[in-house]
């Protein structure tokens, strides 16, 4: 295992250096350059120059490059050009909103989607599989933000269990936090619970139907028996990968909820700083977001290894 | 009072008949064998026996185990039964362990679930299942995981996994048909002596009449079914009353009628392979280390000249299929080259010159999987024009289609269907009506025989005699089974390990093998006549006893 975890991490820094250099390389091939770009087509040459001067772009590409990676590592991400303010301030409000979400969503959606998903392949072709099947078909047709607005006027509207949305910030308490983004997270969460509750679902029956499980059943083991000692673990793997999109997927990707609620996340900043273009936040952002990524893909691979061990002698 | 007896068994899957009537009966200590081609019933009155069933099953009739029937047993009885007094070893040992536990836990469990011992004791337990199937605690620890073992290794875990428990009762349906011959010859001395050691009763299910010859007392042959002779081996094969019986019987051996091929020396061989070498990179060890290499095909050169039959047999990871591949210029070769009918084929280095690739062709051993089901056979079968500089079109195509399905045995009306709609027997006549085709002069046959129930061989090899006879193809027959390798090739050559370890004209090598691993081989190989030969003596020996 150790050097499995050894050649996963190795290949996880090389996947990061790689990253960084390619988004670096795209914010370098804007027309003209970053500085024109940012202050658009009417802008004084004067005011081009200034800004130019102020992000430093007369130096050589490498030594930018190299500045940007170690400003990161100390923690320096630059000064917002819209926002006035440090980028890594910016980024680190929002990362404590996004990131927290993330993980409620996808725990909701987890914890949704195993036993139903479990439920349907033990019950096959029966009246409980049928209905499962067809509410996460529902789930996974109807948007997510049809489902926000639901929630909102259901729970906050007419029930008046939850507020329509803002974010009182963590400073407000934990609690208070957690429930101004239960609706949000619960509307994140159901039609990933759907997809994840059909992948878990279609994975276990084509597990069930192996030799294996038949071997089990041999030996005297009852068809529960059998499926929670045998077939659940080997099901796993493509539940795991489809955990780790969705990760990916929520952290960034919700800014149709983020905006319904009005929260601050990551999806909002990261849209904001495109229209402006704000190349600095954009840069150090995206560059974020892959990281995160990358991380969890390394830690989902991790996870297979530890599901099954064929796989933990595999090449990097 | 028998072990088990089977009266009068029924059985439907959504009201579609699968047994009628099945009445067989074993004693204790004594092996029961039930013979059967593909669909016969075999597998299913097995499962019947278990309670193990797919959807949509009815059965009726009676089976009881030491007088106890299993009509009244409830579920929850059949899971006390089922692992402790019926043990059950399958087909495939490559999938029948579960790939995330190790075997230690897997034999544990039969004895975790059926007695209330610790785990501890369930360990030990399972260490001794695991020492009496041969499987030795300093080679095989109980924390192995599957993957590391071999097949027969593997199904030495299914065995001990059945066995631990010591039922009275052990089904095994075709135990070493996945497995290479030494490895078939050692699991079923093993289940012999666990038979006798335990007085358990075995059923073994099995397509070889060989192998149940050797090590059933009593043999029952199905038959779409239904169970159409059964009786004591050796009367029973020596009579041989019903016509199926002995249609099997003669199938099991069939060896074709070919006439003896010219070889003209002055022609250049078909193929010729000098000094080929084929490496596999072997994953890295470390992220700066050269990756190693395995050397799959060391230095092997041979020729087949027009029209002969050359057989290539050895034991799995023995080289063979790498070796096909190489042949057919699938893979790139690290060292020798290959010429077809004289012209550089391929080499080290230089890839394969695709003017020749049109003289070469191959059909496989799955006829399931070897087709694109959403073609039909008139497109499936003409796929090698492409190798062609003026492929036919029009009516020289349609007379090029009818011609090849013709030569196969098949209609020209076939041409049009789909290949769902074809038996498997029919689906390796298409593969091999691919192949001709384009006339090539050799055909690879990998294995092209070995899935098909011995009286669709029969006509196949037949099918392949008359086609060398006629078009003096060659071909380059490849497989584990010496016995199909005898009866339809003129020379032969044994690999081991990368190497050809042996080479000669057929007869010569079957009769007087000189490589100790062709002498092992053989001595493995399951001889239907020889075995009731050796259970005759034994029994004679007994009765004057």
């Amino acid at each position: 295992m150790l050097p499995f975890l050894a050649r996963r991490i190795g290949s996880l820094a090389l996947s990061l250096i790689a990253a960084s250099i390619v988004i670096f390389l795209v914010i370098e091939v804007v027309p003209g350059d970053p500085a024109s770009f940012m202050l658009g087509l009417n802008a004084a040459p004067d005011t081009v120059a200034a800004l130019r001067d102020s992000l430093g772009l007369d130096a050589p590409a490498f030594v930018r490059y190299w500045e940007w990676i170690t400003g990161m590592f100390r923690g320096e991400f630059g000064t917002s050009y819209t926002y006035k303010v440090p980028v890594g301030n910016l980024i680190a409000d929002r990362v404590w909103v996004s990131l927290p979400l993330t993980i409620y969503a996808l725990t909701l959606s987890t914890l949704i989607a195993f036993p139903v998903g479990v439920l349907a392949a033990a019950r096959r072709n029966s009246p409980t599989d049928v209905s499962i099947m067809g509410v996460t078909q529902l789930g996974i047709a109807v948007p997510n933000f049809w489902f926000a607005m639901l929630l909102q006027l259901v729970f906050a509207g007419i029930l008046r269990w939850f507020s329509a949305g803002g974010f009182p910030g963590w400073d407000a308490g934990f609690w208070a936090g957690m429930k101004a983004m239960t609706l949000p997270a619960v509307a994140l969460a159901l039609p990933q619970a759907s997809i994840l509750a059909r992948v878990m679902r279609s994975s276990l029956l084509d597990t069930l139907g192996e030799d294996f499980i038949r071997t089990a059943r041999a030996k005297g083991l009852s068809r529960r028996q059998a499926l929670w000692r045998h077939a659940i673990r080997n099901a796993l793997i493509p539940v795991l990968t489809i955990i780790g999109l969705q990760f990916s997927f929520l952290l960034a990707g919700a800014i149709i909820i983020e905006r319904i609620f009005y929260f601050p996340g990551m999806g909002s900043l990261i849209f904001q700083a495109i229209t402006q273009r704000d190349l600095i936040v954009v840069k150090s952002a995206v560059m974020l977001l892959v990281f995160a990524v990358i991380l969890v893909t390394f830690l989902v691979d991790v996870t297979y290894a530890i599901a099954d061990p064929r796989l933990r002698r595999a090449r990097s | 009072m028998s072990l088990l007896e089977i009266e009068k068994l029924n059985l439907s899957i959504y009201g579609l008949p699968i047994l009628r009537d099945v009445s067989l009966f074993l004693e204790a200590g004594k092996v029961l064998g039930i013979v059967g081609e593909s669909g016969s019933g075999k597998s299913m009155t097995a499962m019947s026996v278990m309670q193990l069933l797919p959807g949509g099953s009815e059965w009726s009739g009676h089976i009881r185990l030491d007088g106890r029937s299993l009509n009244e047993c409830s579920e929850k009885e059949m899971c006390r039964i089922r692992g402790n007094d019926i043990g059950m070893v399958f087909q495939e040992p490559m999938t029948a362990l579960n790939p995330v536990q190790t075997i230690g836990d897997q034999v544990a469990e039969t004895i975790l679930i059926h007695t209330g011992t610790s785990r501890r004791d369930a360990m030990a337990i399972a260490r001794e299942a695991l020492n009496r199937v041969g499987l030795p605690e300093d080679r095989f620890p109980l924390d192995r995981y599957p993957h590391n073992l071999s097949g027969g290794q593997r199904q030495r875990v299914v065995i001990a996994m059945a066995i631990a428990l010591k039922p009275r009762l052990l089904i095994a349906d075709e135990p070493t048909t996945a497995l290479d011959v030494t490895t078939q010859a050692q699991i079923l001395t093993l289940l012999k002596r666990l038979v006798e050691e335990d007085d358990m009763g075995l059923v073994l299910i099995t397509h070889d009449l060989a192998v149940v010859a050797d090590m059933a007392d009593e043999i029952a042959i199905m038959k779409d079914g239904e169970v159409v002779e059964q009786g004591k081996t050796v009367p029973l094969f020596r009579r041989m009353s019903h016509p199926y019986t002995k249609a099997l019987f003669e199938a099991s051996g069939h060896v074709p009628e070919r006439k003896t091929h010219e070889i003209d020396a002055a022609k250049p061989p078909v193929v010729q392979v000098d000094d080929v070498i084929r490496d596999y990179a072997l994953p890295r060890t470390s992220l700066f280390s050269a990756p190693g290499r395995f050397r799959a095909v060391d230095n092997v050169s041979l020729k087949i000249a027009r029209g002969e039959n050359v057989g290539l047999v050895g034991e799995s990871g023995c080289g063979k299929s790498t070796l096909t591949r190489a042949i057919l210029a699938l893979d790139s070769i690290q060292g020798g080259e290959i010429r077809l009918n004289g012209d550089l084929f391929s080499s080290s280095g230089g890839g394969p010159n695709i003017k020749s690739r049109r003289q070469v062709q191959v059909v496989f051993q799955d006829p399931y999987s070897s087709f694109n089901p959403r073609h039909r056979v008139d497109r499936l079968i003409t796929e090698p024009f492409h190798l062609l500089d003026n492929p036919p079109t029009g009516a020289e195509r349609r007379e090029r289609i009818v011609s090849a399905l013709t030569d196969v045995g098949l209609r020209a009306s076939d041409a049009d269907k789909y290949i769902h709609e074809f038996s498997g027997g029919q689906r390796q006549r298409i593969a091999i009506a691919r192949a001709l085709i384009i006339e090539p002069s050799l055909i690879v046959l990998d294995e092209a025989v070995s899935a098909l129930d011995v009286s669709i061989r029969a006509q196949i090899l037949d099918l392949l005699a008359d086609l060398s006879d006629r078009l003096a193809v060659s071909y380059l027959f490849i497989s584990h089974d010496l016995s199909v390798v005898r009866a339809i090739t003129d020379r032969v050559m044994v690999m081991k390990a990368g190497r050809i370890v042996e080479e000669g004209p057929t007869e010569d090598v079957f009769l007087n093998p000189q490589h100790a691993y062709t002498k092992e081989l053989l001595a493995a190989t399951p001889i239907l006549d020889a075995a009731l030969s050796a259970r005759e003596a034994r029994e004679h020996r007994n009765s004057e006893r």
